[in-house]
């Protein structure tokens, strides 16, 4: 944050070169990681809103709570699993090792579709159980916040899919460092919004 | 990693070989920024149509026969909409934005080029789809631009099945394409200022637009979650927003849902968004008026902190929106405080524009003649604003005239004013050629005339309780015979109005070809973007090196230099002298890879 300090400047009475040789951003990091900060204020937004609807919502007469499938705390572990598979592979990139960093980053990645597949199994039971996306709102919501929260897992596999490559195209791993340390920062990101999720979907 | 500042880092922009990868293509800002502004304002256009024949209804009502009940609604709610998204927000921050950020700062382009490029074709894509729904099955929406449920999804509601869906998805597929221009802009003003451009020398246009885009960026999420819900709603069956209804007789298979639910979203975005378009044009205004005022911005520090604070209030105000929607008197009186609040800050930075003015070396251009005039489009709509942020007045002025008349002033007149003013201010830099002045100032009289002659009389026609959104007003014990000779003559200006436009387009297509070869600084002015070593700038703006930034952006008539102006790039005196031996010539910013 270099330049808020500059914040109370009066800059009508401050002449010359102020800072360094060279340009300053705001932030000590790379322009990536800004924007993907700005990104995942918007992505806890957006959770958030929803959120807010839920308990709105739920406030109304028709609601009939919904009993959640224990396989969800199966699915919250392999997410849990995905995102210190990512953190293992970070901490090894960042101390500039590149053994088995491939192989941690990749099974960060299957673990995710992992748990979105186990998503789909909890959406499948849910059906055959005569739970459908209507007319009892807390399924729909239910039907609607894990789709959505899958769709940003969906999202960021996108991403991995794409330094998955490059790292199997044999890709220096601390080449990629910066896109394996925003992978692991987004991952970490889905897990507490699961977490989240899967709590107040809970309490219904 | 040992940290390398952004704006030093290699920078491989990627030149363009062919026509197609330099016009269409592009990664270009400044290319960029022209397709947003071209689609824009074309899609702008097809809103004024819109108006002209919701005017010629309302003015001649039983004499021509273009629009009937449903298409009036369907152009009232296409108008709104497009207006407010899909022309003024794209205009201000996808046009202005990508044109001037990255001059402005001193840097080569934005920092994500690709994703600029995409989020122009993703906004094409969503004004295809909008647009799609004239031609589907239905219509477009006539829901209102504001699309309350349950309404939306009515029988009786035009296009409620392809329009309402089309518009929703159009919507979200804009919010992504925002997002990815958004998150651009943002990060190429905090971590791309060239050497020596702290947050505080920034002029006061970066600083409304990157306010404006950080609440962009905030308060969409708000319009995208209502339109996931209502998509669902509408093509799933769900009742987020839909309660229990009978239509025609039958109940709906809907129960239950909270239609204030979604007022509450969409307003959500819906203030913010007010101050998304408000934002920027307070920027870019600021700019035109001290640089033909020759005098610099009274107040700077003020000027910024007042966009932040009216940055973070917009946030807190939204239910004003809503006060007729059966709220609590508390709950009212809390956003009527807020809104009132609002003023404050507001009012602060027209008290400097007028400021600026004062005993200014006033060079009345067409670009002044247009900022002057937002001045008073302002000051008029931001007054009224003030009786209907008080839920009192508010209750009685609700879904009137007055109501329309306001927020025409003030997000419509106003920032298209600006609009105005900054097309003008800088078309000698993007073009490289003088615009015809004659025909400009004609051009505003016109505007400004003419949109007072059509505004000024709704305010009356609202306290006279004439209420909005009405096909037809018919015969009515309270409203007087000459409602309807108010309404004739709002539709003459009107259609005045709309035609008068032409001389902007034909000024600017005559200027293209015609116009005198612009000098690189007509205005005198002394930001960054003035200071280019070519106009209009060319790929990569800065030859080989990038500027320096030595002062802030306001230096206009200081006494004893030797011109009234002195450009931000200009040294200082004694020029600081670089130290040798710390100098890192890998990182000579006069490398950076073209």
């Amino acid at each position: 944050m270099k330049s808020l300090k500059h914040l109370a400047d009066k800059p009508w009475e401050r002449k010359g070169i102020i800072g360094g040789l060279k340009p300053e951003g705001a932030f000590d990091s790379a322009a990536e990681k800004v924007a993907l900060g700005f990104f995942l204020i918007i992505a806890t937004i957006v959770f958030s809103l929803f959120t807010i609807s839920y308990f709105i919502r739920m406030e109304l007469p028709d609601w009939r709570p919904l009993t959640e499938p224990g396989q969800l705390w199966l699915n919250t572990g392999v997410l849990l699993l995905s995102s210190v598979a990512f953190q293992l592979a970070r901490n090894k990139v960042g101390r500039g090792e590149s053994r088995n960093v491939f192989a941690l980053f990749l099974a960060g990645g299957l673990l995710a579709l992992g748990f979105i597949v186990g998503q789909l199994l909890v959406w499948g039971d849910l059906q055959d159980s005569g739970v459908y996306l209507t007319p009892n709102p807390a399924a729909s919501f239910y039907y609607l916040l894990t789709g959505i929260h899958a769709m940003h897992l969906l999202g960021g596999l996108g991403v991995w899919g794409n330094t998955s490559l490059k790292l199997a195209s044999g890709s220096e791993p601390k080449d990629l460092r910066l896109s394996i340390e925003l992978c692991t920062l987004y991952w970490h990101f889905l897990l507490v919004v699961w977490l989240v999720m899967f709590a107040i979907l809970s309490n219904t | 990693m040992a940290y390398v500042p952004l704006a030093d880092q290699e920078l491989e922009l990627h030149h363009p070989h062919s026509w197609v990868t330099k016009y269409v293509w592009s990664q270009d800002h400044k290319v960029i920024a022209i397709q947003y502004g071209g689609t824009a304002i074309a899609v702008g256009l097809v809103a004024l149509v819109l108006s002209l024949l919701m005017r010629m209804q309302l003015g001649f009502p039983e004499t021509f026969d273009l629009i009937d009940p449903n298409s009036y609604y369907q152009s009232v709610t296409m108008h709104g909409m497009i207006m407010v998204i899909y022309l003024l927000t794209a205009l201000f921050l996808g046009g202005f934005g990508n044109y001037l950020i990255p001059l402005m700062c001193g840097a080569r382009d934005m920092v994500f080029p690709f994703m600029n490029m995409l989020s122009y074709w993703v906004y094409l894509v969503s004004v295809i789809i909008l647009l799609a729904s004239f031609f589907v099955g239905g219509g477009p929406t006539g829901a209102g631009w504001t699309l309350y449920p349950p309404q939306t999804s009515m029988a009786g509601t035009p296009g409620h099945d392809m329009g309402i869906v089309l518009m929703l998805v159009s919507l979200a597929v804009f919010i992504v394409a925002f997002t990815m221009g958004g998150l651009n802009y943002v990060v190429t003003v905090l971590q791309y200022r060239c050497r020596g451009l702290t947050m505080m020398r920034l002029p006061l246009a970066v600083w409304g637009i990157f306010v404006a885009t950080v609440l962009g960026l905030f308060a969409f999420p708000a319009l995208l979650v209502a339109a996931i819900m209502m998509l669902f709603d509408t093509l799933l069956g769900t009742s987020f927003f839909m309660p229990a209804v009978i239509e025609s007789g039958t109940a709906l298979d809907y129960d239950g849902g909270s239609p204030i639910l979604f007022q509450h979203l969409f307003w959500f975005f819906g203030h913010p968004e007010v101050y998304i378009v408000a934002l920027p044009a307070f920027g870019l205004v600021s700019d035109v008026l001290s640089t033909h005022a020759r005098k610099n911005i009274f107040g700077y520090r003020m000027m910024v902190w007042a966009i932040i604070a009216i940055g973070l209030l917009s946030f807190i105000v939204w239910a004003h929106h809503m006060y007729v929607s059966g709220m609590h008197p508390y709950f009212g009186f809390f956003f009527a405080t807020t809104t009132l609040i609002i003023a404050v800050p507001t009012a602060l930075k027209v008290y400097n524009w007028v400021l600026t003015l004062w005993e200014g070396d006033i060079r009345m251009n067409a670009p002044m003649y247009f900022a002057i005039g937002f001045i008073f489009t302002f000051i008029h709509g931001g007054l009224t604003g003030l009786f209907l942020g008080n839920v009192v007045i508010d209750l009685p002025l609700s879904d009137t005239y007055f109501v329309v008349a306001h927020f025409h002033m003030v997000m419509g007149v106003s920032p298209i004013l600006v609009l105005f003013a900054a097309l003008y201010h800088w078309f000698p830099k993007m073009s490289g050629r003088m615009y015809h002045e004659g025909m400009a100032k004609l051009h505003f009289w016109c505007t400004f005339l003419g949109t007072y002659a059509i505004y000024l009389p709704m305010h009356y026609l609202g306290i006279h309780g004439v209420p909005r959104r009405y096909y037809a007003l018919g015969t009515t014990e309270f409203m007087a015979p000459a409602t309807q000779d108010a309404n004739t003559a709002i539709t003459i200006a009107a259609l005045f109005v709309g035609i008068s436009q032409l001389l902007f387009f034909i000024n600017v297509f005559w200027s293209l070809r015609n116009g005198e070869k612009a000098d690189p600084n007509p205005w005198g002015a002394n930001t960054l973007e003035w200071q280019t070593p070519d106009t209009p700038p060319i790929h990569g703006n800065w030859g080989d090196k990038l500027p320096t930034v030595y002062r802030w952006a306001y230096d206009y008539s200081v006494p004893g230099a030797h011109e009234d102006f002195i450009p931000q790039n200009t040294p200082e005196s004694v020029e600081p002298t670089v130290d040798e031996e710390h100098f890192d010539p890998d990182h000579d910013q006069s490398k950076a890879d073209l």
